[in-house]
């Protein structure tokens, strides 16, 4: 089994639609498990109620059933809505989370396109969605909207830059920006010698994880950074004229996001798709990367949604401040640091 | 090898089209926001072409700074000043403004032509290889050290500069 696929090498026409195909399969699937196993079932859990029982058993298939009500819904848009740019954004928001999936590795070779700066694509890409955000924003016509739009971009400029810079110091240990390339820096590294577990940059840069895991909640606008979408204040935000699938496609492309950015720590900081006991050039990672990769990233998302569950929301000065008076100069120090250390040692 | 060439330049053209069109929508459009999105065409098409040419490095730079930082600003700029929807009839210049602008477009062209012509004459690219980071940084950092060092304090001073500006106490 592992053999044929390892033997596998399609031509390009082929390979290509293959890669589209599963590409567009796995972005919804990966928001409808996010969705299903944490916002139902673990915040449910964690607030001490049952969460839906209703739709298959014990209540699994509730958002696959909340997807279809939605696609049922007439596709409506406000009276002074500039349509085109109305009808687009969502578009672009779903386009930028497509793309993050392009550079992430589920094993050596499962991987859309193994790029030589991989880490710096996905950051990129991840700056996009912002755009979408914008449109979607302004065209609605409502204040609400707008109120949320400009605070969406305010947020998400003021996060980028700790993300990137977080990143830095998993690029300076490992030498390189290609993903693939990280995974193999931690799985073929060993602590003073003793290689039992790789060596994990969580260990060493546990300053960047945290960082980074509080700049994706920011990107996320999830709580307690859902200052964009905040539902008490300001409705919902960029969100609240669109309804029926232009929703829906907000909704995937935030969990699908959050997945995405899980898989992204679980390269850089976990190990990725490898496990430090079998070798990286083994074939046996065409079945066992995906599924090494996706416990990985179960147990980013938990610490993500465990916090969106549990803390209340920031005042906007607190979230601006948080950004560029806490984390922006403590990445900077790690960056410092991280540098001096890869030189001395 | 020469079926990729062709395909790189049917690419090529189907890009520069959209390019063009963009940017002359950005010049005659009637609505600031719809003008930045064209602008956004403009830049993402930049971007692929950056790819067409084999060098990551610079095209996910582009996307970064340009689509994720700048154009943000300006969608934001614009929606805290002037975020009305529908067309804005006074959005456009005097006829002499217009001229001048066109002037220095069609002088634009033709030295980049001619530098581009004069520059590269007959060379033929034949197979681009694709331009490692690695090597990037490497010029970066050693060939190219003073400039870049000069270029980052010009930067400084600019920020320093903007924030003295917009700061009035």
């Amino acid at each position: 089994m592992t053999l044929l696929l390892a033997s596998f090498a399609p031509p390009y026409w082929l390979s290509t639609l293959i890669k589209v195909i599963v590409i567009s399969a796995v972005v919804p699937t990966t928001a409808l498990i996010l969705g299903m196993v944490f916002l139902f079932k673990i915040m449910s859990w964690m607030q001490s109620r049952l969460g839906p029982q209703e739709a298959g058993p014990r209540g699994t298939l509730q958002l696959l059933a909340d997807g279809v009500k939605f696609l049922q819904k007439e596709d409506i848009a406000p009276n002074g809505a500039d349509l085109w740019v109305f009808k687009v954004a969502p578009l672009v928001v779903l386009m930028s989370t497509l793309l993050l999936y392009v550079a992430l590795p589920a094993s050596m070779h499962l991987v859309v396109a193994d790029l030589d700066v991989g880490v710096f694509f996905v950051l990129a890409i991840a700056s996009l969605s912002v755009i979408g955000v914008l449109m979607a924003g302004w065209s609605s016509a409502s204040k609400y909207s707008l109120m949320g739009a400009l605070r969406a971009a305010g947020q998400l400029i003021a996060y980028e830059l700790p993300m990137v810079l977080a990143v830095i110091g998993v690029v300076i240990q490992a030498g390189t920006m290609s993903l693939n390339g990280i995974v193999l820096a931690q799985n073929d590294g060993s602590i003073f010698g003793w290689g039992g577990i790789g060596f994990p940059y969580i260990l060493t840069q546990f300053l960047g994880f945290f960082i980074f895991i509080a700049a994706v909640q920011a990107e996320l606008t999830q709580p307690p950074f859902d200052m964009p979408v905040a539902e008490s204040e300001i409705v919902s935000g960029y969100q609240v004229e669109y309804t029926g699938f232009r929703f829906l496609i907000f909704f995937l492309a935030e969990f699908a996001t959050a997945f995405a950015f899980a898989a992204i720590a679980a390269v850089l900081f976990l190990g990725g798709w490898a496990v430090p006991w079998l070798p990286t050039e083994s074939d046996w990672y065409y079945v066992l990367g995906p599924i090494v990769l996706f416990a990985k990233v179960m147990i980013v998302s938990f610490i993500i949604f465990w916090v969106r569950f549990t803390y209340p929301r920031f005042r906007e000065d607190q979230l601006q401040s948080l950004a560029w008076k806490v984390l922006i100069p403590l990445a900077l120090v790690n960056i410092v640091v991280t540098a001096v250390l890869k030189v001395v040692l | 090898m020469l079926a990729l060439l062709v395909a790189q330049n049917i690419a090529f053209y189907i890009i520069a089209a959209l390019m063009v069109v963009g940017a002359l929508r950005v010049v005659t459009c009637k609505n600031l926001m719809h003008a930045a999105l064209w602008l956004v065409l403009v830049l993402a098409g930049a971007a692929a072409q950056y790819i067409l040419l084999a060098s990551e490095f610079v095209a996910i730079t582009q996307v970064l700074v340009y689509l994720g930082a700048i154009i943000v600003l300006f969608l934001f700029g614009v929606m805290l000043t002037r975020a009305k929807t529908g067309t804005d009839e006074d959005l456009d210049n005097k006829n002499s403004a217009k001229f001048i602008g066109g002037g220095v477009a069609v002088l634009l062209l033709g030295l980049m032509g001619y530098s581009l012509i004069d520059g590269f004459k007959d060379t033929e690219f034949g197979n681009l290889m694709v331009q490692r980071t690695s090597e990037v940084s490497d010029s970066i950092f050693s060939t190219y050290l003073i400039p870049f060092e000069v270029l980052s304090v010009l930067l400084l001073a600019a920020l320093i500069g903007a924030i003295v500006i917009a700061r009035r106490d």
